[in-house]
């Protein structure tokens, strides 16, 4: 098992959010790096999908040929992937309302876009996630998705309002909320430790 | 609604079952803002060009009643749009909506939020309804955006609220160059300022015209407190390039997509673009064989009343 410090983290650097999350991972001390082609896949020990436009991320994904990349490292090596909003949307096999929409489909969820409304609807909350300890998760949900049904070997961390936005399937982690845009870093130590860090040397 | 929900629109608190949750927030409107980094928002006219720029893969789209070069063209009072355009616009796409309201109308302001647009743009491409005073985007839960030329003027904006800077460029052109003139002024200006010694702050923020603390946190960080996109004049996948390598954190394409002469290819060039600015093979790339884009206008030859970036204050 490594330390966090010598992790190569990717950040999909297409559209979304890129910074905040290489803010936290510069603070965690692993080092952040952005992915915008193939190649940039190599050299990263796990990938974050930021939020954004799941719509045109997805987009420019397929364009570049990211999306059979990251499918590929994802299964043949188990690269780590950690989805944040839009990151989720991209992860998940189904998409309600827009079932065609180009995408990843690596975990096995159903989600619905939009799903808590607009903009006006987006707000500041804590969640209970006993996982991470006592106190619960800040949280900021942005236009946010929610999982709204999931696969038999997907686990639940966290639910907020009676629906599940945080989730883990083996080597994949989602939120459909922003913990990169609070100080709470919980979400990201977790993944740093217990998917990639944890994980058996490829 | 079933559930226990008290709101306190002083504070705006929502209590449900105990939980603690805040909606309009500072951090709710620029988290908005940093969603849409790296993107690009396309001015639209009807549900057909917004599913257009959503297929294109715009981050979201503004939806308007003319697109600038028409507003130029055309004259008159520039006013918001229909809400039944708005509201049609929202229908038809899942990406968020925008929409300008006249820079100091509370009014419309207060009906675009009413109709739940996700950002209001109080812009200087409408004809101004106050000569002296923006909106308090404070007392607003919606998000704001707001053009600048200069650094002053940006920090005046983010000190009324706005959540979001645009350079102002000049709408409806074609043409990119005072576009590239205000983000070059504003670089430059937080240059300076992120080496100024702090005693020479408060005399920095009186000549700015801009709130002292945000003088500081500028001098402190080097960028602004909110995202710094690009706008005015952006015709080309070049243009977008262009401004990304100048510093812009995402785009807004006015006329330059649906007045060229293939919208569709032209708005997936600019999308690519936008993302692979630094990568000059596939800009090159998207660049090529894309049928007539938008005939510019030279900005030195347009009468000093006629151009816009001079309306706000």
């Amino acid at each position: 098992m490594v330390t966090p410090s010598e992790l190569r983290i990717g950040v999909l650097a297409v559209q979304g959010d890129v910074g905040p999350h290489c803010e936290v991972l510069a603070r965690l001390g692993a080092i952040p790096l952005p992915v915008k082609s193939p190649a940039d896949l190599d050299r990263i020990d796990g990938l974050i999908l930021p939020g954004g436009e799941s719509t045109t991320i997805g987009l420019l994904l397929k364009k570049s040929g990211l999306d059979a990349a990251i499918q590929d490292h994802h299964r043949r090596r188990g690269l780590p992937l950690f989805g944040t909003c839009a990151g989720l949307i991209l992860l998940a096999k189904r998409i309600e309302e827009t079932p065609d929409q180009p995408r990843l489909g690596l975990l096995d969820v159903t989600v619905r876009r939009n799903a808590f409304g607009r903009q006006i609807e987006s707000c500041e909350t804590v969640i209970d996630a006993p996982l991470f300890g006592a106190s619960p998760l800040r949280a900021l949900f942005i236009r946010a998705p929610f999982v709204a049904e999931a696969g038999p070997l997907v686990e639940i961390l966290a639910r907020w309002r009676d629906r599940a936005v945080l989730v883990r399937e083996g080597a994949i982690l989602a939120s459909a909320f922003h913990p990169e845009l609070t100080d709470d870093d919980r979400v990201h130590r977790y993944f740093l430790r217990r998917l990639v860090a944890a994980r058996p040397a490829a | 609604m079933d559930f226990d929900r008290r709101i306190d629109y002083n504070g705006r608190t929502e209590t449900r079952k105990g939980e603690a949750m805040e909606q309009g927030t500072w951090k709710v409107k620029v988290g908005l803002a940093e969603m849409l980094k790296g993107g690009v928002i396309m001015d639209v006219t009807t549900p057909d060009q917004a599913r257009i720029a959503e297929e294109a893969g715009a981050v979201a789209v503004m939806a308007l009643e003319r697109v600038p070069a028409d507003i130029r063209a055309q004259g008159g009072v520039a006013r918001m749009a229909d809400p039944k355009i708005i509201k049609a616009i929202m229908e038809a796409v899942t990406i968020p909506v925008m929409a300008k309201c006249r820079i100091g109308h509370l009014a419309e302001a207060q009906i675009l939020q009413h109709l739940g647009v996700d950002f209001i743009d109080e812009s200087e491409v409408l004809t101004p309804a106050d000569e002296h005073h923006h909106v308090d985007k404070h007392r607003f839960e919606a998000p704001f955006v707001c053009g600048a030329r200069d650094l002053g003027e940006a920090l005046r904006r983010i000190g009324e609220g706005a959540a979001m800077i645009r350079t102002k460029g000049e709408a409806g052109s074609g043409n990119v160059v005072e576009a590239v003139r205000h983000l070059r002024q504003i670089v430059e200006q937080m240059r300076r300022l992120s080496v100024a010694p702090s005693e020479t702050l408060m005399a920095e923020a009186k000549t700015l015209g801009a709130p002292y603390h945000l003088v500081v946190e500028v001098a402190k960080t080097g960028k602004l407190p909110v995202p710094n996109f690009a706008a005015g004049g952006i015709a080309t996948p070049a243009d977008a390039a262009l401004l990304r390598l100048l510093g812009a954190e995402a785009l807004f394409v006015g006329s330059g997509i649906f007045k060229s002469r293939d919208p569709k290819a032209r708005a997936r060039a600019i999308v690519e673009a936008t993302t692979y600015y630094d990568q000059p093979e596939v800009v090159a790339r998207v660049s090529e064989d894309l049928p007539g884009a938008m005939e510019g206008l030279d900005v030195r030859k347009l009468d000093e009343k006629e151009l816009l970036q001079h309306r706000g204050w």
